[in-house]
């Protein structure tokens, strides 16, 4: 069967080409069920995005959940094999608080995880999926990187106490420069970290010219691993001739509890949020009792729903109104015939209010007349 | 021609204070000073257009895109948690949130602390931190005559100058967080728009007294 893309919504268009290109690169599909036991998010509720979660008790009396996340039921899942990466994408429904409504919202996520003995390569991967991701839906994109090591070697570096670090890493993540300056102040912190922190705050460029800057401004902190994985997505996106797309932010910021490396954040132009997040999370799987590391990141299709979207002139070709006891068999060989070019039609005993048609047309008689042309 | 940055200004005595810093730096549009009621000014030349919102909309209007940058008060910022960028203090319509109480009030932690406040979220997380049960008593206005009517306990409000909490008989009692007015900015805008938000942070910047 051929698929009409025209009929599709961005959203439905977004799904399946992401669909294709995730197959490309050889991920499988991974299907879940709707449900979860509860247990696993109040394990891990600091990992999800937002804290609200629906809940029910199932015919056994077990306190489950409506997803409000993928990425945990697919490590809770995770088999681990020495040597062997699972490469898996989704696209599922997720049920949570939307941050606008602060209302539980359905939202149609697609992703990949990538999990196991994870090496550079899957990491590069993952980053040039994610760049792919959104090219898929527009030119005018953009995915910013940072990595949670850099940060916890600074921090640590200078024995940040954590609360201090808390708050240090929510002002990177608003790119709140005074916040900065003022927490290092309360907290007594040193003047070269507060320095260090406010020059990484600034720092935003294409990553392959942020690296450089970036090796300046750490220069007395160990981030070699550090750089030297984000050096080698520059290279892979480079040669992908995606680098001009991925900039270096370290206000993309996640929970160190679970991410531990790479973290990214990825923008459409003229959606004014995040419609791609994900990272590294070895801390993560850590924690869950998984051997192995995991890398993955969902693309949120609701944000695509009025995306690129132009209004219909008509909401169908043709109207086509037969009288009450009309022979179907009539009715049915007029829709036939006016269908037949491609054209929609509907057919009603009255014309229904508001619709927008392009012609209005009666059978009569078994004949069909036009009644009304407004094209 | 310079891409358009839309850029939401909170309606009155604060709005026309800032709006004069973004004309010092560089970003006038005469037309805001034309009588009447519209809301929207364009200075093409400049690439900037503004418009007059509520002020606890203007997080809103960013937020969700309709304005590339916006300013917006810390109180705002701290009981609604936008997901914006918070670019710079503008160090303006400094003022502080502070709890407040009649004067000779003496907290009896045997019992739930009524709170009265516009401000649930900040309240609720200030209390939280100290482990002490609270009501709170969200209120639109007049927040002072809560405790003078036996509505609460204490109050959490903007105190500025004292004054109000003073002819009410309270007085304030512990600041919570400084206020002023902030630049921000939505986060898709700033990745496509960067060097003009960038340029408007840095000429605000050196308005900033």
């Amino acid at each position: 069967m051929e698929i009409n893309s025209s009929l599709l919504k961005s959203d439905e268009r977004a799904a399946f080409n992401l669909r294709g290109l995730y197959q490309k690169y050889g991920y499988i599909h991974y299907k879940m069920g709707k449900f979860e036991e509860y247990d696993l998010y109040m394990k891990n509720k600091d990992f999800l995005v937002s804290k609200g979660i629906i809940t029910f008790t199932d015919t056994s009396g077990r306190l489950m959940a409506l997803k409000p996340d993928v990425t945990l039921s697919i490590i809770k899942n995770f088999q681990p094999r020495p040597g062997h990466v699972q490469k898996v994408y989704y696209n599922e429904n997720v049920y949570r608080i939307s941050g606008g409504t602060h209302a539980y919202k359905e939202i149609m996520q697609t992703g990949l995880e990538c999990m196991g003995d994870v090496d550079l390569y899957d990491i590069c991967e993952t980053v040039l999926l994610a760049v792919l991701s959104l090219k898929t839906v527009s030119a005018n994109c953009a995915v910013d990187v940072s990595h949670m090591g850099i940060l916890s070697a600074v921090l640590e570096a200078c024995a940040v106490p954590a609360p201090a670090q808390e708050k240090l890493i929510t002002c990177l993540g608003q790119k709140n420069i005074h916040g900065i300056q003022a927490v290092c102040e309360e907290d007594g912190l040193d003047w070269a970290v507060c320095e260090t922190l406010c020059a990484l705050c600034r720092l935003y460029a294409p990553l392959g010219e942020a690296l450089r800057q970036l090796r300046e401004i750490c220069a007395g902190f160990d981030i070699g691993r550090a750089a030297g994985e984000l050096e080698a997505v520059a290279a892979v996106l480079a040669d992908a001739g995606c680098g001009d797309q991925v900039y270096l932010d370290f206000s993309i910021v996640n929970d160190m509890k679970y991410y531990s490396g790479i973290t990214m954040n990825g923008f459409i132009e003229g959606i004014p949020g995040s419609v791609l997040s994900g990272g590294v999370y070895d801390r993560l799987m850590e924690k869950m009792g998984k051997d192995g590391r995991g890398v993955g990141f969902a693309v949120y299709l609701d944000q695509l729903e009025r995306y690129g979207q132009t209004e219909k002139k008509y909401d169908v070709d043709t109207v086509l109104l037969y009288e009450a006891g009309t022979d179907p068999r009539r009715v049915a060989d007029a829709v036939r015939a006016l269908t037949a070019d491609g054209s929609s039609v509907l057919a009603q005993r009255d014309v229904p209010q508001q619709l927008r048609y392009r012609r209005l047309a009666a059978l009569r008689g078994g004949e069909v007349t036009c009644l009304e042309d407004n094209d | 021609m310079k891409t358009t940055i839309d850029i939401a200004l909170p309606k009155g005595r604060l709005g026309d204070k800032v709006y004069a810093m973004f004309a010092a730096a560089g970003f006038e549009c005469p037309s805001i000073h034309e009588p009447g009621r519209r809301l929207v000014f364009e200075n093409p030349e400049c690439g900037v257009r503004y418009f007059w919102v509520k002020p606890s909309d203007v997080a809103i209007y960013v937020e969700r895109g309709a304005a590339d940058i916006g300013v917006a008060g810390k109180d705002i910022l701290l009981e609604y948690t936008p997901n914006v960028y918070e670019l710079l203090d503008l160090r303006m319509g400094v003022c502080r949130m502070a709890v407040a109480a009649p004067k000779g009030f003496r907290d009896n932690t045997e019992t739930t602390l009524r709170v009265a406040t516009k401000f649930p979220h900040i309240a609720g997380t200030y209390y939280a931190g100290r482990c002490r049960d609270i009501d709170v008593i969200k209120l639109n206005g007049s927040i002072e005559l809560a405790p003078l009517l036996g509505l609460s306990d204490v109050i959490v409000d903007i105190v500025e100058t004292g004054t109000t909490l003073l002819e009410n008989g309270l007085e304030p009692l512990e600041t919570i967080v400084p206020i002023s007015a902030r630049l921000i900015a939505n986060k898709s805008s700033y990745r496509f728009k960067y060097q003009r938000i960038e340029e408007i942070r840095a000429g605000l910047s050196g308005q900033v007294r």
